[in-house]
């Protein structure tokens, strides 16, 4: 983020410019962590649109992405969660009708990526 | 010149609404600030000002159209009284933060309980906290002249704050006085037309208004508000030095009257400031040497030009139509503050009186300016004027 304003550049009640949010990362507010398997995603979409914070992204892929049964899912799929918003509600864990999402805490998820 | 018209304090506010003309007015029915809208309501109904009344269930839903109406530009008032006042207390609270220059009458009357619909100033002390311009009036016409005033103050770029006129209820809303108003076209091009800078309707600025803000932008909000605030001073006397033009009258932070020699001063809020007046004048022909201040802008208050009225004077009693239990009264406590920074300070003796509509005599002011320059007097213990028992 910036700098932190000074009181005398505050913009008159406070208004701000759209999609201010942006620059404001709740990740760290986490305390669980959704693991995303991949192999096992069928890239319907459901976590995308149940998602509270926007924070799985998408994009439009040509060639596609291999999931669930080593099939390979063309036009739109999911790519990993952005930790930087995902505040571990697991809502998306919860609605993923293949269970390729699973809600691991926080800390287990830094210490496996030490003994990495 | 203007036209004298006789009419009451009510009637005087809904004047000054129609020659200001506001875009937007967002009202609900309350004793005794009632006959304020239902006389603008005619307005309305006749076509003689373009405003956009609209009829809500509460003044909680009052004062959020009123502030909806204000963000999106327009020009927006209200009015209301005690327990209406209390009900869109939420929305009166966040208003200043908005930096919206909403401008409302409040035709003061007790809050309950018990319950009770005649004048103290219960209702408006307890928001003297929360940033709104606060604006006395002592009779009709000071409450139409006031409210020209308020607008230009509350809307101008320095201040963008909210702005209250206060009158007594019944005593000033209800009697019927000779009040001149003057011409339509002067007052109109003074009071002008809101400027659209800051609209939320104006799609080319797209802007998120009363976005939450936390721990590391609050406190530095609140500075810019109480900077706003700090500039009320001199927009005020400039924007009354504009209307002195039209009305030939001027516009002080408060007023004196015969203060120059007196040996006691009462310091009292609206209607009842008259009734000192005539105290004076009866205590001055018995050659006892007394005089009046009365404030007029309360918040933000002139401290240190009460100061320079208040430095020579042996004992100054303070009327308050209103209690902070367990505290020093509402404007008590302002003048203790006026006087703590001087080396002499005078004497001090707080005085509650009116609450519930209670009648005060000029005679019983009389007692207080004679109880003043006895000499007793006890800063620790409020005194009550006409309590029985």
């Amino acid at each position: 983020m910036s700098a932190k304003k000074n009181w005398q550049d505050l913009e008159l009640g406070v208004i701000l410019p759209p999609a201010t949010s942006v620059g404001y990362k709740t990740g760290g507010w986490r305390v669980f962590r959704p693991v995303w398997d991949p192999s096992q995603c069928i890239h319907c979409m459901i976590c995308v649109n149940y998602c509270p914070d926007m924070a799985i992204p998408i994009e439009k892929s040509e060639e596609g992405a291999v999931g669930k049964g080593g099939r390979l899912y063309k036009g739109t799929v999911r790519k990993e969660t952005n930790f930087d918003y995902c505040k571990g509600c697991g809502i998306c864990a919860t609605e993923c009708p293949s269970k390729c999402l699973t809600m691991i805490r926080e800390e287990e998820a830094e210490q496996a990526s030490c003994k990495l | 010149m203007g036209v004298m018209k006789a009419i009451t304090g009510a009637e005087a506010a809904a004047e000054a609404m129609r020659q200001i003309n506001p875009d937007v007015v967002v009202a609900y029915p309350i004793t005794p600030q009632t006959p304020i809208v239902e006389q603008f309501a005619k307005f309305v109904a006749d076509g003689v000002v373009d405003t956009e009344m609209v009829p809500v269930e509460s003044e909680h839903s009052a004062m959020s159209a009123t502030v909806g109406a204000e963000a999106a530009g327009a020009r927006a008032m209200s009015a209301t009284s005690s327990q209406g006042l209390a009900l869109m207390w939420e929305i009166v609270a966040a208003t200043p933060g908005l930096r919206l220059p909403v401008v409302m009458s409040l035709v003061n009357r007790t809050l309950s309980a018990p319950l009770n619909i005649h004048c103290d100033h219960s209702d408006v002390m307890g928001i003297t906290t929360l940033g709104w311009i606060q604006i006395f009036s002592e009779n009709a016409q000071e409450v139409y002249e006031n409210l020209l005033l308020a607008v230009r103050v509350a809307e101008d770029p320095r201040i963008q704050l909210p702005a209250m006129v206060n009158q007594d209820g019944f005593i000033t809303s209800h009697a019927v006085e000779p009040v001149e108003i003057f011409e339509d076209d002067a007052v109109r091009s003074y009071v002008g037309v809101r400027s659209m800078e800051r609209a939320l309707l104006d799609l080319r600025h797209i802007e998120t208004i009363g976005a939450m803000v936390l721990p590391d932008y609050l406190l530095e909000a609140k500075r810019a508000q109480e900077e706003a605030m700090s500039h009320v001073f001199e927009v005020y006397a400039e924007a009354g030095r504009e209307l002195t033009a039209i009305t030939g009258h001027a516009y002080p932070f408060f007023e004196t009257y015969k203060t120059e020699d007196a040996d006691a001063v009462i310091v009292v809020l609206n209607s009842a400031a008259g009734t000192a007046k005539v105290a004076v004048d009866a205590m001055r022909a018995r050659g006892k040497k007394v005089g009046v201040l009365k404030p007029i802008l309360f918040r933000p208050f002139p401290y240190a030009a009460v100061r320079d009225v208040l430095k020579n004077v042996p004992v100054v009693g303070v009327l308050d139509r209103s209690m902070d239990f367990g505290a020093y009264a509402p404007v008590y406590s302002e003048i203790r503050n006026v006087l703590y920074d001087m080396d002499k300070r005078p004497a001090t003796q707080s005085y509650i009186y009116g609450l519930g509509g209670r009648d005060i005599m000029s005679t019983e002011v009389e007692s207080v300016f004679d109880e003043l320059l006895s000499g007793t007097v006890d800063p620790e213990h409020q005194r009550y004027v006409g309590l029985r028992g």
